[in-house]
């Protein structure tokens, strides 16, 4: 657990950059340091690895004052990583990702395994890139082994500032989710600086917003979007701010579970009547162990003497459980449908989210209170 | 490729021209130096150059890497100047002004060379660590490298080839300059060319210009090996 408590930083020239801020980092939470340029992220994220010194305040690791630990001793057990990444020319991937580890002494043959293991996670051939230069790299290839780097004797907390900064769009939304994926399965504890809203909603648990020194807001992406706490907030995070929560929030956690459905099989009858106690103008059609088959419109049916498979439509188009909702209204604009069936990766019907649902949540993200809106972080 | 043709045809001139001269029969006003003179004067022109230079090395390296240090950095601009004016006064000037100072001898030679040799060194010393991307300065510090280990590691390996560099140019200049260190009592073949200045004979004096410039030719390649030879794979420019 990294903690902050009332620091603040005032440069030789005055400059007050950090004007007494605290918040904490709870262990495997990636915290997000957001705000325009020049309030002050990069120098509160330099503190805690005392790059830059603390002018006031303090900042503890696990209840240890950082003032009284070792300076390059507490480095080493914090990975850095930077816009510029800084990798050294002269040595190789291999050489750069041991960095660390050299400096800690490890074995000829650990620090071998290592580096193998961190290219594989970044998604690098070891056999192809151990040996190559940094100026054999391409801009994307040197920022993951920049991280692999950071990465290397394996610390339990990491500075990155802005580390997907300087490459194109394209490239760098791969390396976000790629490393969502890395830090899923390396739980680290991170501080991460950008000024990109974002890559801020995408990437962090918490999202520490900043303005001339100050911490403005301390929450979680969807919090911020839901509730900003001033103007500022509210401008900073942009006006399409529901579309960005839609991207947060996932279909699972707007659908409403375990619908109604009818088999294949059914009379129209039936179904004519299950539409009308549940209120319903469509209604899921599934077969053997719910999986669903299409759905059944109470337009279409002309005549209720026959079976469900006359009248059903097949092909409905449907999102699985972990799509956002971005994606699903999408699908549902596409497709110009007002209801989405949800199903899991076996295509077993879980829910559905309909319009109306999603424009009631779109209402209630832009209740400025916060009030009520899906857990999704967590 | 194209660069090592020029060089191998300017050398082949160069001693070609020098074999030549040598070889001629005594003419009337003419008496050219023998082998033998031409070796001694060679031999004495390297010891000048290689004196002079190991002193600039040993002065322009340490002062030109202290200068970089962040508490003496405020050092540089007055350090970088003095020498920057030292090599913008003509070399004929610098030895000129030696002469009457130091008197007519091999010591004052070696300095006024030394004094014009030190720029190239330091400067290329200064800048070699300078020029550093500060971003690999960072991130070593962030990395919990030690200030030595940062110097030894890092910012000495990425100067060096930028310090060889500065030396081959120095010690290029120097071969050049050292012609004229004869006037003040130095050795070397810049006496064959004096010799071919006081009897206003061509041919002596292009009996001494053209192994120096052969000299310098040789160095030039030599250093420029050992350069590339000491430069990291990672920071050559393919
Ligand atoms: N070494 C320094 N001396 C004096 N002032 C400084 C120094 N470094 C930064 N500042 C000032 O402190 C303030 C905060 O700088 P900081 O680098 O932390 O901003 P930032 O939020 O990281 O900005 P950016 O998004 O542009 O990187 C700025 O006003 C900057 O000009
Ligand atoms: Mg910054």
């Amino acid at each position: 657990m990294i903690t902050l408590e009332n620091v603040k930083k005032i440069y030789p020239d005055g400059t007050e950059a950090v004007k007494g801020i605290s918040f904490e980092v709870i262990d495997g939470n990636l915290c997000v340091l957001l705000g325009p340029s020049g309030c002050g992220k990069t120098t509160t994220m330099k503190m805690i690895n005392r790059l830059i010194p603390i002018t006031k305040g303090g900042i503890y690791i696990d209840d240890k004052d950082t003032k009284e630990m070792d300076e390059n001793e507490l480095r080493r057990n914090i990975g850095y990583a930077i816009q510029e990444i800084g990798l050294f020319p002269h040595m190789t991937v291999r050489e750069n990702i041991a960095t660390v580890p050299t400096l800690k002494d490890w074995d000829k043959e650990r620090k071998e395994k290592r580096a193998e293991e961190l290219l594989t996670l970044m998604g690098m051939d070891p056999d192809e890139f151990m040996e190559k230069y940094p100026t054999e790299l391409s801009g994307g290839q040197k920022q993951r082994v920049g991280v692999a780097r950071s990465l290397g004797a394996d610390p339990p907390i990491m500075l990155m500032d802005e580390p997907f900064g300087a490459i194109d769009p394209i490239t760098r939304d791969r390396l976000q989710d790629e490393f969502i994926n890395i830090q899923e399965e390396i739980q680290k504890t991170i501080v991460f600086v950008t000024h990109d809203i974002n890559e801020a909603i995408k990437m962090g648990d918490k999202v520490a917003l900043m303005k001339d020194g100050e911490l403005i807001q301390y929450s979680t992406p969807a919090e911020l979007l839901a509730a900003p706490k001033s103007r500022f907030v509210r401008d900073f995070v942009g006006s399409d701010r529901t579309l960005k929560s839609l991207r947060l929030m996932k279909v699972e956690d707007a659908m409403k579970k375990s619908p109604r459905a009818v088999r294949k099989d059914d009379d129209l009858s039936e179904v004519t009547s299950i539409m009308a106690e549940e209120d319903l103008t469509y209604l899921m059609v599934v077969e053997d162990g719910r999986r669903l088959k299409g759905w059944v419109n109470r337009q279409d049916i002309e005549d209720e003497s026959g079976v469900v498979a006359d009248v059903m439509s097949e092909d409905t188009g449907s999102a699985e459980l972990g799509t956002s909702l971005a994606e699903g209204l999408t699908v549902m604009l596409e497709r110009d449908v007002a209801n989405l069936p949800v199903v899991d990766e076996h295509g077993i019907l879980q829910g559905i989210v309909t319009f109306n649902d999603l424009q009631s949540l779109i209402g209630e993200t832009y209740t400025e209170r916060g009030g009520k809106h899906p857990e999704v972080t967590q | 490729m194209r660069r090592r043709i020029v060089l191998i045809t300017l050398l082949g001139i160069f001693i070609g021209v020098t074999v030549w001269i040598t070889q001629m029969d005594t003419l009337r006003y003419m008496h050219p130096k023998t082998y033998g003179d031409l070796a001694r004067q060679t031999w004495n022109h390297i010891k000048m150059v290689g004196i002079a230079e190991l002193l600039a090395i040993g002065v322009g390296v340490p002062l030109g890497v202290l200068v970089t240090r962040p508490g003496l950095k405020r050092f540089a601009t007055p350090v970088i100047g003095t020498a920057n004016v030292g090599q913008t006064i003509p070399s004929l000037a610098v030895v000129a002004i030696m002469a009457p100072i130091l008197g007519y001898r091999f010591e004052s030679a070696i300095i006024a060379l030394f004094i014009y040799s030190l720029l190239p060194v330091l400067r290329n010393s200064f800048t070699g660590i300078n020029d550093i991307d500060p971003a690999i300065i960072e991130s070593a510090k962030g990395m919990g490298m030690s200030r030595l280990q940062i110097a030894t590691k890092i910012e000495l390996p990425l100067a060096l080839p930028v310090i060889m560099a500065g030396i081959r140019t120095s010690t290029v200049i120097c071969v050049g300059t050292a012609t004229l260190a004869v006037l003040i009592g130095g050795e070397g073949l810049g006496k064959i060319i004096l010799a071919g200045l006081y009897t206003q004979i061509p041919l002596l004096i292009l009996q001494g210009a053209a192994p120096t410039a052969a000299l310098a030719v040789i160095l030039d390649t030599l250093l420029g090996g050992f350069e590339s030879w000491m430069t990291p794979r990672g920071l050559k420019k393919s």
